[in-house]
């Protein structure tokens, strides 16, 4: 009996300093796709959080632990591993990583009050769909207004098409600020042609669309993997036009197999230059390349970004890990609006939407790394 | 004139793709009676394998082609032994369940191995390709390549069914299975074979679509297994010249409806002619023909 007492206060004497351990650290909860399609994306995102969570740890003040959940780019998955990491005691979210899958999740989580910020959910529609949701992307339509007003100033003469994914609404939303920022300012828009994830291997019918237009100068507001496709076939069809992508043309250098050459001279957005030589940017890449073998992509960059962005609000406003996590939510709103960071995607602040004051620049892909773009 | 030409080169390039897979579906529907929807999956493993050969071990683009194929093979002849064998007595529903079972494994095992980065793959035919009237039509060398395989993978595949011992035990497992077993015919060794030569067949398509269409995921072999398969109801299931015309339709109406119709509505579109075909005649284009089948 004696024993088993003993045993029994041993037991309890842990468990009270497991939680006291666990009250010691926030707990971030992330999620994305780690799987399936966008798994690239999800996968940067983890990753970069949990290198971010290590270094902070490192420092000794504030201390982060990173738990990380796939939702297949799918809302209602996300919904169900927000709950998830609800159980595991999070105290707040930075995620989710995609669009529709974050807006998905901040209907819950405006009504339990758990404060979000989401490194790569750029659809307009994010920062509306809760008031304790912030970016640290920019937005969807920035990107479409910057890119046709670059466009017009720059190269007066293109003749301009667009081939865009009509089954995401992160290309649907850029093609369409970008179609209204042009006839604004008087771009002529040539040729437009669709394809959707599920006809993406296939591009000749979308090429054939642009070179039969006459199209020198392709708008391209979709993701690097159908680009490379878009562009190889196009190629092969001899036919090569300027192409002009947006930020989720970022990362294509590090994709393995890939001829540089092919993408040379491809002109994009992007708030993130792994070849900088900017100190804090040389470190995160360094570090990540060792960890995890490839070289980081803009998504990798924006959640290494809101690793910090947190720990500065919660360095501002005071915050403790025993907090409730809707005490936090409220305080970090707070917060966010008063405080302006300057990390590796560039300096931002925040409005009280939730919105980056953060624009991206036009880079050109030249012999290999990015260049400013003239 | 010459964008239809293109457009009509693409669409029999894109349905000689769908048409290699879609035999690989017919085959093994033909004779295991069963839907092996990890096909399209194993059309991946090939892709990745003559990526890592070529990238990682420098081996000759050919010498690939044909390591894949070994290794498809192998790798088909283990999944109908593990997973499909144990079955062979179950309710078709099982089996169904369990084929999309290994199509799930093998994504997420080629997650683990490869990552999810999508990797470029570099063609394995390199010859440039010909140009016609003036240069105003260029046909590549992976569409050439594709359609000469296309033509002689059908060609190879009717004489083997037609004019072999082991193609005619096919046939005969395939209108009988209980019937071919009292002739003395060994059936499991015949449904073997077929899942053997279906996996071959895959790894053809599979290096052939990743040379054309050149990115390379892990989920890079699910959309075109499920269109291939569509190509096979739509020809008829289980008939070798109907897998092939189903593909090559296919192939033709995404590429015509995309460019004279619309971008946004070819997939639509596909489907849409697909359900027509399939109310006017439900055994598909060429289902009818009992002795064809495989």
């Amino acid at each position: 009996m004696k024993k088993f007492l003993a045993c029994l206060t041993v037991l309890v004497m842990m468990c009270s300093f497991a939680s006291a351990l666990a009250d010691e650290a926030f707990i971030i909860g992330c999620i994305g796709p780690t799987t399936k399609d966008y798994a690239q994306y999800g996968l940067a995102v983890e990753n970069a959080a949990k290198l971010a969570a290590e270094e902070i740890n490192a420092l000794g003040g504030i201390q982060f632990t990173v738990i990380g959940e796939d939702d297949e780019a799918d809302g209602e998955k996300a919904v169900y591993a927000y709950y998830d990491l609800m159980d595991k005691d999070m105290d707040i979210l930075l995620g989710t990583v995609t669009s529709g899958a974050c807006m998905a999740v901040a209907d819950v989580a405006k009504e339990d009050r758990m404060f979000m910020l989401t490194p790569s959910a750029s659809n307009d529609l994010v920062p509306d769909s809760g008031d304790q949701i912030f970016q640290v992307c920019f937005t969807d339509s920035n990107q479409g207004t910057l890119s046709a007003k670059w466009i017009k100033e720059n190269r007066p003469d293109a003749k301009v098409g667009i081939i865009y994914n009509n089954a995401q609404d992160y290309s649907m939303s850029i093609t369409a600020s970008f179609e209204t920022t042009a006839k604004e300012i008087g771009l002529e828009i040539l040729a437009k042609a669709a394809f959707s994830d599920d006809s993406a291997a296939n591009f000749s019918v979308q090429v054939q669309a642009m070179k039969n237009a006459g199209v020198d100068f392709v708008f391209l507001p979709i993701y690097y993997t159908p680009a490379i496709t878009i562009l190889t076939q196009a190629k092969a069809a001899s036919y090569e036009p300027v192409y002009f992508g947006v930020d989720g043309m970022d990362g294509v250098l590090g994709v393995e197999g890939l001829d540089p050459a092919l993408v040379e001279g491809v002109y994009m957005l992007t708030p993130f230059d792994a070849t900088s030589s900017n100190p804090m940017t040389v470190n995160f890449v360094t570090k990540y390349v060792d960890q995890f073998g490839s070289v980081p992509n803009q998504f990798a960059a924006d959640a290494y970004d809101g690793m910090y962005i947190l720990k500065l609000a919660i360095e501002t406003a005071g915050i403790t890990p025993d907090m409730d996590y809707a005490d936090i939510c409220e305080t970090l709103i707070s917060t966010m609006t008063t405080i302006s960071y300057d990390g590796i995607t560039g300096s931002m602040s925040w409005t009280a939407d939730g919105l980056a004051t953060k624009l991206p620049s036009v880079v050109m892909i030249n012999n290999g790394a990015y260049v400013t773009a003239q | 004139m010459i964008p239809f030409l293109t457009n009509l080169v693409n669409g029999i390039s894109l349905g000689s793709v769908y048409a290699i897979i879609a035999l690989g579906y017919s085959m093994v529907y033909g004779v295991a009676k069963m839907l092996n929807f990890a096909h399209g999956d194993v059309i991946m493993v090939a892709a990745y394998v003559s990526f890592t050969a070529t990238q990682y071990w420098g081996v000759p683009p050919l010498v690939s082609v044909l390591m894949s194929m070994v290794v498809c093979t192998l790798l088909g002849i283990t999944i109908e032994g593990l997973a499909y064998k144990p079955l062979r007595q179950a309710g078709s529903l099982a089996v169904l369940i369990t084929a999309i079972g290994v199509s799930y494994l093998l994504q997420n095992l080629a997650l683990l191995i490869w990552g999810a980065n999508p990797k470029v793959f570099t063609s394995v035919v390199d010859f440039g390709g010909i140009r016609l009237f003036g240069g105003e039509l260029v046909i590549s060398d992976e569409i050439i390549v594709t359609i000469i395989s296309g033509i002689a993978v059908m060609l190879l595949l009717t004489w083997f069914t037609g004019k072999t011992k082991m193609g005619r035990a096919m046939r005969a497992v395939s209108e009988d299975k209980g019937a071919a077993q009292l002739m003395g015919i060994n059936v499991n060794f015949t449904i073997s074979l077929t899942f053997a030569i279906g996996s071959f067949l895959a790894a053809i398509a599979g290096v052939l679509l990743c040379s054309s269409y050149n990115t390379l995921m892990p989920t890079t072999g699910s959309m075109p297994g499920i269109k291939a398969f569509t190509a096979a109801v739509f020809g008829g299931i289980g008939s070798i010249p109907g897998a092939m015309l189903g593909g090559l339709l296919l192939g033709l109406i995404e590429v015509f409806g995309g460019s004279y119709v619309s971008t946004e509505l070819a997939d639509a579109l596909v489907f849409a002619v697909l359900i027509i075909i399939l109310l006017l005649k439900p055994a598909g284009l060429l289902g009818k023909n009992v002795q064809e089948k495989v």
